[in-house]
């Protein structure tokens, strides 16, 4: 009914002009754009812990033999690991490559004849270090096992320690070779601040204008919800590209991240995410009745977004509930494609299954959004 | 300008305004009650009622800001259910309490407002507003700082910058000194003898009595209209003015005597009224009998009139005629 037909650039230009001046003289808001970045850059990268278990792994077997099978055991028995399962080695990269698995563990041939004469064989553990956090308590148990398994079935150590130890384990950190905390941080930052201050922010500018009693102006005046809509989202585009390029120097000036993949496709997919954020930002504020009640809102929808997506614990590790809620929501998509991009140089068909649920997010928000939209003071 | 097809009253005066049957609904609140109201082209209508009588309820019906439940019409030949989004860019709406952009200079309310109308000539009709208000030299102040009556002004002026053929104004005048207020009126006034239709609502007399056309509204239901005398005279009420030494307590003791309605103090002044004439005089006569108190027969004026349909509302017995 007219809700689309009549677009008026010179009134969208109208509401953009206006909106820009507003975000001028709210200095609090202006401080919080440029603020909320670089502490949270600086609190998350220095100061976050954690000892994660079950983490998905895959083992590559070329000699399956009874140390092989009981070094696995003992792996899962250990419950750092979850053994998805022996698979070639082209397989096991292409896991890793794609996050499904943390950790890919790799019997080389003739493992079991070496270990019984005590040639101390190779044991291969190629592990993704995006995410290092992750992993430190792991490889650590991973490097006791080799003792605890063997040694006991072992000749000439029954008695005495062995002179060396019985498995020469070899750790690939891949995709972050130093096993920098922060190389998984700083990604995860673009899409955590993007997510707060986007939904925020958004939440907050229609309810503000309808607390005000300016939004009774607004509605008098020809302008249609399309062009109210748009013209108060645009300038937070912008705020966040400002926020993501802001992050991205400050990461590489202060903790050296690398950029492996294309900027291009990381500021396309930058896009997808703030445009996710700004819907349900705009869906929220047009339900709630005044600015308290979306905070609320905003906060409701933040902490599981923290919690969840894999920023604060490792996706893998979280119970299946918690997995479910953490898939619908694109901070979780976002970190691996921002982690994938960053840190692994991924191209785009490798992200594609962690886009569309972001694109589908935005649908299902948007068309909540426009259901809901009050188009007049009831 | 376009020619629409304008509905005209018996007397062949085409009606900007032209409802019938409105309702709305807040919750289980029934606030307008089957509102009926015409309003001629080029007229200043006047919209009056106690607080909460819905009033504003009313005003944001006829501008399309609120959908009402029940009833049709037409705001300058429009529908306004249908084409609330065309009456809209043709009404000029105040609100009642001040709803531009505080943050925003009072350059950039016009400007803004402006561009939301698609005013031609931008820059030179917000220059021009700014002259009119005398604000030029303070054009870059924030609105939010401007005092309550500047508001109001700044309010009006941004209202008329795309000369609507239709102006709302809900209280407009409220908080504005008497000399801002006497310059108000003239301007609804010449904005009318150009043609421009005017529905505004306000709770002072001299007000009303400026208006060509009135209706009394309470708890959402029309309760009368027309000119000044016509609702005055339709409530058949007599007026005695009482004038004396003295009239401390007097007010509440007449108050009790048969045939007294209602009493209101103007000043060094009772007004006591009634709509049986023989039982009033009977009353008070008796009442005032060896007192040094004078009393005569006045012509119940616009305010006698209004606070007596408010009496009425109290009891719940209002039978205003229409
Ligand atoms: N948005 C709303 N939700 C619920 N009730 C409302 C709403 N707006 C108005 N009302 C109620 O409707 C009634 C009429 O309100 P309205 O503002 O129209 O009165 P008014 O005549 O303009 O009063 P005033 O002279 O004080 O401005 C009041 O009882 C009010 O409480
Ligand atoms: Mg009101």
């Amino acid at each position: 009914m007219g809700r689309f037909s009549s677009f008026s650039v010179a009134r969208w230009l109208g509401i953009l002009i206006k909106e820009f001046l507003q975000l001028k003289r709210d200095r609090l808001t202006f401080g919080m754009i440029v603020g909320i970045p670089i502490l949270q850059l600086l609190l998350f990268g220095f100061a976050i812990n954690t000892d994660p278990r079950h983490l998905p792994t895959a083992v590559v077997m070329a000699d399956p033999g009874p140390f092989a099978r009981s070094y696995v055991a003992a792996m899962e028995n250990s419950s750092y690991f979850d053994i998805v399962g022996s698979i070639d080695a082209r397989e096991a990269d292409a896991l890793l490559d794609e996050g499904r698995v943390k950790f890919v563990v790799t019997f080389p041939p003739g493992f079991h004849r070496d270990l019984a004469r005590g040639l101390s064989p190779t044991l291969l553990v190629e592990a993704d270090a995006t995410d290092p956090m992750a992993m430190g308590g792991a490889l650590s148990v991973l490097s006791q096992l080799g003792l605890q398994v063997f040694a006991p079935d072992l000749p000439g150590t029954r008695h005495s320690p062995p002179p060396s130890p019985p498995v020469d384990l070899r750790v690939h950190r891949r995709y972050n070779p130093e096993g920098l905390s922060t190389y998984n941080v700083v990604p995860g930052l673009v899409g955590v601040i993007l997510t707060m201050t986007m939904v925020l922010m958004t939440g907050l500018a229609m309810t503000r204008e309808r607390e005000r009693g300016t939004f009774e102006n607004l509605l008098a005046t020809p302008a249609t919800p399309l062009e109210v809509l748009t013209g108060k989202i645009i300038p937070y585009i912008i705020i966040g590209l400002l926020q993501v390029t802001l992050i991205l120097t400050a990461s590489r000036w202060i903790f050296d991240i690398p950029i492996r993949g294309s900027l291009l496709l990381l500021y396309a997919m930058v896009l997808f995410f703030i445009c996710a954020n700004l819907t349900l930002g705009i869906t929220i504020s047009s339900i709630a009745r005044n600015q308290l009640q979306s905070m609320q809102m905003t906060v409701f929808f933040f902490l599981p977004s923290l919690l969840l997506s894999g920023f604060m614990f490792p996706f893998q590790a979280m119970p299946g509930w918690a997995q479910a809620i953490g898939s619908v929501l694109p901070l979780t998509h976002f970190l691996i494609i921002a982690r994938g991009i960053l840190l692994k140089g991924n191209g785009l068909e490798l992200l594609w299954p962690h886009i569309w649920p972001i694109l589908l997010f935005i649908g299902v928000v948007l068309a909540a959004g426009l259901k809901t939209y009050r188009r007049t003071l009831d | 300008m376009c020619a629409s097809p304008e509905t005209e009253n018996d007397m062949g005066a085409p009606l900007a305004i032209d409802v019938s049957g409105l309702n709305k609904h807040f919750g289980d609140k029934h606030v307008v009650k089957n509102l009926a109201l015409q309003v001629r082209e080029g007229e200043i209508f006047g919209f009056l009622g106690p607080n909460g009588s819905g009033k504003t309820t009313s005003i944001r019906l006829l501008c399309g800001l609120l959908t009402p439940d029940s009833g049709q019409g037409s705001c300058l030949g429009l529908d306004v259910v249908k084409d609330s989004a065309r009456i809209k860019s043709q009404v000029g709406y105040m609100t009642q309490r001040f709803s531009l952009w505080e943050d925003l200079s009072i350059e950039e309310n016009l400007d803004f407002v402006a561009r939301m109308f698609g005013v031609p000539d931008r820059r030179q009709a917000v220059t021009r507003a700014l002259e009119e208000l005398g604000l030029a030299s303070r054009r870059r102040q924030l609105a939010g700082a401007l005092s309550g009556g500047w508001k109001q002004r700044l309010a009006l002026a941004s209202c008329l910058l795309h000369r609507p053929r239709l102006l709302l104004l809900d209280e407009p005048t409220a908080g504005v000194d008497p000399k801002a207020r006497r310059d108000f009126w003239e301007e609804i006034h010449r904005l009318s003898a150009a043609g421009i239709t005017v529905l505004v609502s306000t709770h002072y007399m001299d007000e009303a009595e400026r208006c060509h056309r009135l209706a009394y509204i309470s708890y959402g239901q029309l309760l009368a209209s027309g000119t000044a005398e016509e609702v005055v005279g339709s409530l058949r009420l007599n007026t005695w003015e009482i004038s004396g030494q003295k009239l401390h307590g007097l007010a509440e003791s007449l108050q009790r005597l048969p045939g007294v309605e209602m009493v209101a103090s103007f000043g060094a002044a009772l007004h006591v009224s009634g709509r049986d004439a023989a039982l009033l005089q009977t009353s008070l006569e008796t009442a005032l009998a060896g007192s040094p108190l004078e009393m005569r027969p006045i012509p119940p004026s616009l305010e006698d009139a209004f606070i007596h349909l408010m009496r009425g509302d109290q009891d719940q017995t209002a039978s205003g005629g229409h």
